[in-house]
């Protein structure tokens, strides 16, 4: 059987909070499933439910159709990096590999390889309290590969990465789903799922709000959209709103404007005077799509028109 | 015929249940971080340490007598007569008194009736040379069957005593009560040994007419001639007042009993003719005491005692072995503190999310945990106790000083029962970490329950009674394992935990704390599986 992670109707409260509010989603093998949401919206919870460590209130969580608790060597079913910091200090990065591949029944041996897989080889033999946070990225990646898993799930993995280190992360986590993995990456940033997620389960307010693949959602987003390139930014905003369209500052020289026809924003820009280089179908970013999906979503967002709340979120 | 091939389903593959598995994990956590592996190492230091160091601190009383003639001395005969002799069980033992005897070649008895026992304390108002009538509790006088006159030998005898009636006592450590009651020419008691082979019986008798059996011995390997007849010995007098807010102090002075034996008849192999009287134990001729015969009327005058000689007793030379254990308390410090810290630093650090994601069975997990701590801390303590208790005998010995011996399975306990100790304490101190989740409080919590007990109860500081039930009903009641001495009824001695005793036996309380324990224990694991990590 093929595994997956299949999460149905979870429902989990803290205190006053309802942390998770009915979340279902599968992640299928062989692709990077970008589990995208807001900082509070459940990600991270529905990772520890489905890792057995936190208990739902009510729904199911399984892994390849069996709950977690009942898996024997779990770590060769599911690799999991949920908190980068999670290491003694003190220990140094190949005892920490060490102690848990003991915990599977694996030796040593096995530790040398993933270490050679994350990259780690110089470091490990040093402490761990003195790694920097993406060395502990790598090194979590090392502990979530130790039982060759069939199933793969990444709280934020890119979190402290330097740009080296996201390019070789993006790559990783596509070479581990063309191995046939389910490969499930939580981010609040969709931008560092951008040319790695093939799927996008989105999230807010503890539910799932749209999951849809990555090709879907940016054709969606796109839609009827315009891009205007002008050195006159006010001037076009002014003008274009006036006519009836929603008006997007997405760069110091770019706007984004649906509700309004190419050929009519030519027209009235023309008519007003106002200087333009460019005007093009446009192509959304997964984060335009992302922030889209999101806006009612965000708890705490500023009560500011909806271009404005996108340029500054995007930031 | 085709065989079947049943798909495996995954998770069911595994014969073994894994918790080898878990277990070499916790080994391994423990031993890849120094901080803990050293820890573990002080404990071992200090409890061995603190406790050589009280071990050649100790002085005995013979080096304080003779140092103000220029420096120690080591070796002479003036060190010797402190020293108790060995009785037949391995405990030191006091054997001086005064003897009225004869050889007995073979089987026989011998039967006596006693009127009178009396005594002289010393004076309370006085500086000592004063006298008063009186007698200590345990002042007695009787018949004695004795191997020889060595001190230290086997023996049996049926006595009077002052305040604790009849009573047949045997090699020093065995005391059996006969007819209660104070002796006196109105109600004169009877007493008689008959010895055959190596067993002796005693019996009493009020009117010499009908015998009670009070007991019967067996001195293994007693030769065919033995020493028998009239002793009396009366123990040092002590008159120990507990001060206001703790510790003792008190009077200690040599008493002296007289008894009035009559009627004294005998059968069997008595192969002397006359009677001789000497002070037995007391080679310097320190000893009081002295007969007078009329007839088959004997009049016995001697002090001393035929008893287990223990700390906290008058004439107290020397140490115990647990005197040399002091330092476990701070080895448990050092125990508590690695033990706590192996389960709440991984709470600190998120650690245990990554522990229980790869064994969800979380109650083997803390099993496993308990295991390591209790394997490594035990083997910690055992390596400190028997240093501690070997080298500081050595180191006492060197010094002049005298510990009293023990035998060798009380010896082991001790050694064994410290080891268990420590390992207790330390799981102990991983449950409550598991519990309460924070390394400060379940380090102080666990050390004032187990160390300021402990502490408490032996310096003295409280008073017995209150000290005692602390040492009843605290963790620190397992102390009692290392209780080198038992206490004895027929011995006056300060029985406080000050001078090494423990109000519960010692195995009862290694129990109260492994009952600690295991409830914390069964609460944490209650918690971890109910808790989301």
């Amino acid at each position: 059987m093929e595994a997956t992670i299949e999460v149905s109707g979870l429902r989990k409260r803290f205190g006053p909070t309802l942390a998770l509010d009915g979340m279902s989603f599968t992640v299928e093998p062989g692709q990077v499933t970008g589990f995208v949401g807001p900082n509070g919206a459940g990600k991270s919870t529905t990772m520890r439910v489905i890792l057995g460590l936190d208990a739902a209130d009510k729904g199911s969580a399984l892994i390849g159709g069996r709950p977690y608790q009942s898996l024997r060597h779990p770590l060769s079913q599911v690799g999991a990096l949920l908190d980068a910091a999670a290491l003694q200090p003190s220990r140094s990065a190949r005892n920490h590999l060490l102690w848990l591949a003991h915990s599977q029944g694996l030796g040593a041996k096995r530790v040398d390889e993933v270490i050679e897989q994350a990259g780690l080889s110089s470091a490990v033999r040093r402490k761990a309290g003195g790694f920097s946070l993406g060395m502990r990225q790598r090194l979590g990646i090392a502990a979530a590969l130790l039982g060759d898993p069939p199933v793969l799930m990444m709280d934020e993995p890119f979190n402290g990465m330097d740009p080296e280190g996201i390019v070789w992360m993006r790559g990783f986590l596509r070479s581990l789903a063309a191995q046939g993995r389910a490969v499930l990456v939580s981010s609040h940033l969709m931008s560092e799922l951008q040319d790695t997620a093939d799927h996008l389960v989105v999230v807010g307010r503890g539910h799932v709000i749209a999951d849809t693949s990555v090709a879907e959602l940016i054709a969606t987003a796109s839609d009827g959209r315009v891009t205007v390139r002008t050195t006159a930014r006010s001037e076009a905003m002014t003008v274009l709103a006036h006519a009836g369209a929603t008006v997007a500052a997405a760069d110091r020289d770019t706007l984004i404007i649906s509700g309004l026809a190419a050929e009519k924003i030519v027209t009235l820009l023309g008519e007003s005077g106002v200087p333009f280089s460019e005007v093009s179908a446009h192509r959304a970013t997964l984060e335009e799509a992302y922030m889209e999906l999101t806006r009612d979503a965000v708890e705490f967002r500023a009560a500011t028109p909806s271009g404005a709340s996108i340029e500054e979120a995007a930031r | 015929m085709t065989a079947t091939i049943t798909p495996q389903q995954p998770g069911q593959q595994t014969g073994r249940d894994g918790f080898a598995q878990v277990l070499r994990a916790e080994w391994t956590k423990f031993r890849t971080v120094r901080g803990w592996v050293i820890g573990t190492l002080v404990a071992v230091l200090v409890t061995a340490g603190i406790g050589l160091f009280a071990a050649g601190a100790s002085s005995s009383s013979c080096q304080n007598a003779s140092g103000s003639n220029g420096g120690p001395v080591r070796t002479g005969q003036g060190c010797q007569t402190g020293i108790p002799p060995v009785g037949p069980a391995g405990y030191a033992v006091s054997d001086s008194f005064y003897f009225v005897r004869q050889p007995l070649a073979g089987n026989g008895s011998i039967t006596v009736q006693i009127t009178s026992l009396t005594g002289l304390l010393p004076s309370t108002t006085s500086n000592g040379s004063d006298t008063r009538p009186g007698l200590v509790p345990w002042a007695k006088a009787g018949i004695i069957i004795k191997e020889s006159t060595q001190p230290g030998s086997a023996y049996a005898a049926m006595m009077v005593t002052a305040d604790h009636g009849v009573r047949m006592q045997d090699d020093y450590t065995s005391d059996t009560a006969g007819q209660p009651g104070a002796v006196s020419a109105a109600s004169p008691r009877w007493l008689r040994l008959t010895r055959s082979g190596d067993t002796i019986t005693g019996y009493d008798s009020a009117d010499g007419t009908h015998w009670t059996q009070v007991g019967t011995v067996h001195l293994t390997g007693l030769p065919s001639t033995v020493q028998a007849g009239l002793f009396a010995a009366s123990p040092a007098y002590q008159a120990i007042s507990e001060n206001f807010g703790g510790g003792e102090n008190g009077i200690v002075a040599p008493s002296q009993d007289t008894a009035v034996f009559d009627h004294l008849s005998r059968s069997g192999a008595w192969p002397g003719g006359t009677w001789t009287g000497d002070y037995i134990g007391a080679a310097d001729g320190s000893g009081i005491g002295g007969y007078h015969q009329a007839g088959s009327r004997f009049t016995v005058t001697g002090s001393g005692d035929i008893a287990p000689a223990v700390t906290g007793q008058a004439g107290d030379v020397g140490a115990t072995i647990t005197e040399h254990l002091v330092g476990t308390f701070a080895g448990l410090i050092a125990v508590i503190v690695v033990a706590t810290i192996f389960i709440t630093a991984e709470y600190r650090r998120g650690l245990i999310r990554i522990t229980l994601a790869a064994s969800p069975r979380r109650g083997r997990v803390l099993a496993a945990k308990a295991i390591v701590i209790g394997s490594v801390t035990f083997v910690a303590g055992l390596a400190a106790a028997a240093a501690a208790v070997i080298f500081g005998a050595r180191l006492a010995s060197a010094r002049g000083s005298y510990v009293y011996p023990v035998p060798w399975a009380t010896e082991l306990r001790i050694v064994v029962g410290t080891g268990l100790l420590i390992a207790v304490a330390a799981v102990l101190a991983l449950a409550l970490g598991t519990v309460l989740r924070r390394s400060a409080a379940a380090v102080t919590i666990v050390i004032v329950a187990i160390v300021l007990p402990y502490l408490l109860g032996v310096a003295s500081v409280l008073p017995v009674s209150a000290s005692g039930w602390l040492l009843r009903i605290t963790p620190a009641a397992a102390f009692a394992i290392q209780q080198a001495m038992p206490q004895y009824p027929q011995v006056t001695a300060l029985y406080s935990p000050s001078s090494g005793y423990f109000p519960l036996a010692p195995w009862a309380g290694l129990a109260v704390l492994c009952a600690y324990a295991a409830l914390t224990l069964g609460l944490a694991v209650v918690l971890l599986r109910r808790r989301d990590a």
